[in-house]
């Protein structure tokens, strides 16, 4: 076996839950899972995400800066995870596949 | 016999309306993309089952639609308006210095000849251009890195490029309008522009009356047959070129209020143009309350109200820039759509008019097609 062979990627399967304009927009159920190789982090996630589902690309942060849109909010359990690292681990749970990773419309509008 | 199509862009979603040749009786589909500001929606010349679509939400960005079947299905195609390379700054309303941002693509533009070849106007302003039917997207950096970019300033509705006209006679020359720096034209298929804005006067709001750049175009209207002749609605005044852009002329005349958003050309007479006028900047409806579309059958100047049909007391309803269009057939169709949420159609070039559907969220732009 050649070194190179002998790295496969490991990918956790992660729960992601979307609002509803998303889940319009990528055709998809309110709960879907992504693979999700490496660490489980909001940027692995959110690649993740829109690879599979390339309908979601910049939907959730802008294509350039790759920061989170202004009325988006990322929720792990009652966890606002949103103005985290969009590099650092995310709860366990989340890579457990215990609890989903959530993507939330913010309220605004008045 | 022939039917019309029409794609009717709102707040919260996006239409589709069909009637036949009579145009009295309209069939109205959707709301597509519920929920969503669909700015733009326009159907290929080449391929008129061919749709595209601007969808926009200040939640969820920018979304661009495609149809092949006339607006049956639709599939997500390439959101990816990344500016290349020095993204620069333009002036902010209190005269700072701000980086270009994208926010969202305005007008959309299919090409005349080949129906894999779109534009695309953006806030902040920029052209983008795909050649894969919207699959991908390259910007024309030429507009955007202008030497007179630096000193544009965004209108009440942003820095955006709201008109693109590709011109019938010439295949490599583009017109476009951004508010509020006004028209710039490319005869190199994009590549470089210059301003083309002589004439324009903004008295009031510019002190210099030959200032280069920084008027407030709101729309600008081709006839396919005549494409140096150009008319435009300004902030104030409305306006035509006999030449391509490179002069204007005030050709207002008789018309209630110069200030407006819409115009078209009717599709059968070069020399019939429309548009809305609007109070006043301050007041986004029509003077007196009564809807009235002006027609001009001189190229401008001489404008003869037409109301039989509109309401003509209590309405307070704007009628924006991409909310009027015309079909191909004879008598020339005009539609339009308003804030209020109803779409006008008249069947005889504008002298009586229907409501094709009265209840829709605020329209953002319609676009009509005619279809064997």
């Amino acid at each position: 076996m050649t070194p190179d062979a002998a790295v496969t990627p490991a990918t956790s399967p992660v729960r992601v839950r979307l609002p509803a304009p998303l889940r319009e927009l990528a055709q998809v159920a309110r709960e879907i899972t992504v693979e999700v190789p490496g660490d489980v982090t909001q940027r692995s996630v959110l690649d993740a995400l829109e690879r599979s589902h390339p309908a979601l690309a910049g939907t959730t942060r802008d294509r350039a800066s790759a920061r989170r849109r202004a009325f988006i909010r990322f929720y792990v359990g009652e966890e606002d995870l949103s103005n985290a690292s969009p590099d650092e681990p995310l709860p366990p749970g989340v890579a457990a596949g215990r609890e989903p990773f959530v993507v939330i419309g913010a309220m605004a509008g008045g | 016999m022939s039917t019309v199509r029409l794609l009717v862009g709102t707040r919260k979603g996006g239409f589709v309306l069909t009637a036949d040749a009579k145009r009295q009786d309209w069939d109205v589909q959707g709301p597509f993309f519920a929920g969503w500001e669909i700015y733009h929606m326009i159907g290929s010349p080449v391929d008129p089952d061919r749709i595209y679509a601007s969808q926009t939400s200040g939640w969820f960005g920018q979304v661009l639609q495609r149809s092949d079947d006339g607006g049956q299905t639709w599939t997500a195609v390439g959101n990816d308006f990344t500016y290349h390379g020095d993204v620069g700054e333009h002036l902010w309303y209190d005269g700072s210095k701000r980086p270009w941002e994208f926010t969202r693509i305005w007008h959309l533009e299919p090409s005349l000849h080949d129906a894999g070849t779109v534009y695309a106007g953006a806030q902040d302003a920029a052209l983008f251009r795909s050649t894969d039917g919207a699959e991908s997207w390259e910007e024309l950096t030429g507009l955007r890195q202008h030497s007179t970019a630096a000193s544009w300033q965004p209108g009440a509705g942003g820095l955006c490029l709201h008109t693109i006209v590709l011109s019938s006679g010439q295949p490599a020359r583009i017109v476009v309008a951004i508010s509020a720096a006004g028209v710039l034209r490319s005869d190199d298929g994009g590549q470089t522009w210059r301003p083309a804005n002589r004439g324009l006067l903004s008295g009031g709001v510019l002190p210099d009356p030959d200032a280069e750049v920084g008027h407030c175009v709101h729309k600008i209207a081709m006839h396919p047959t005549t494409p140096d002749v150009l008319f435009m609605q300004k902030h104030w005044d409305v306006m035509r070129s006999d030449d391509g852009g490179d002069t204007w002329r005030e050709v207002s005349g008789n018309l209630p209020s110069d200030f407006g958003f819409a115009i078209a050309v009717n599709s059968q007479e070069p020399e019939t143009v429309y548009v809305v006028p609007i109070t006043s900047d301050s007041q986004h409806f029509p003077p007196e309350g009564k809807l009235r579309v002006y027609r001009s059958r001189t190229g401008g100047d001489e404008w003869e109200p037409l109301t039989r049909g509109l309401p003509q007391a209590h309405c307070y309803v704007d009628v924006l820039r991409d909310a009027m269009s015309v079909d191909g057939m004879s008598p020339c169709g005009v539609y339009f759509g308003t804030t209020g949420g109803q779409v006008y159609a008249s069947a005889d070039g504008g002298d009586n008019w229907v409501a094709a559907v009265r209840d829709l969220p605020a329209v953002l732009s319609v676009e009509a097609q005619t279809l064997p």
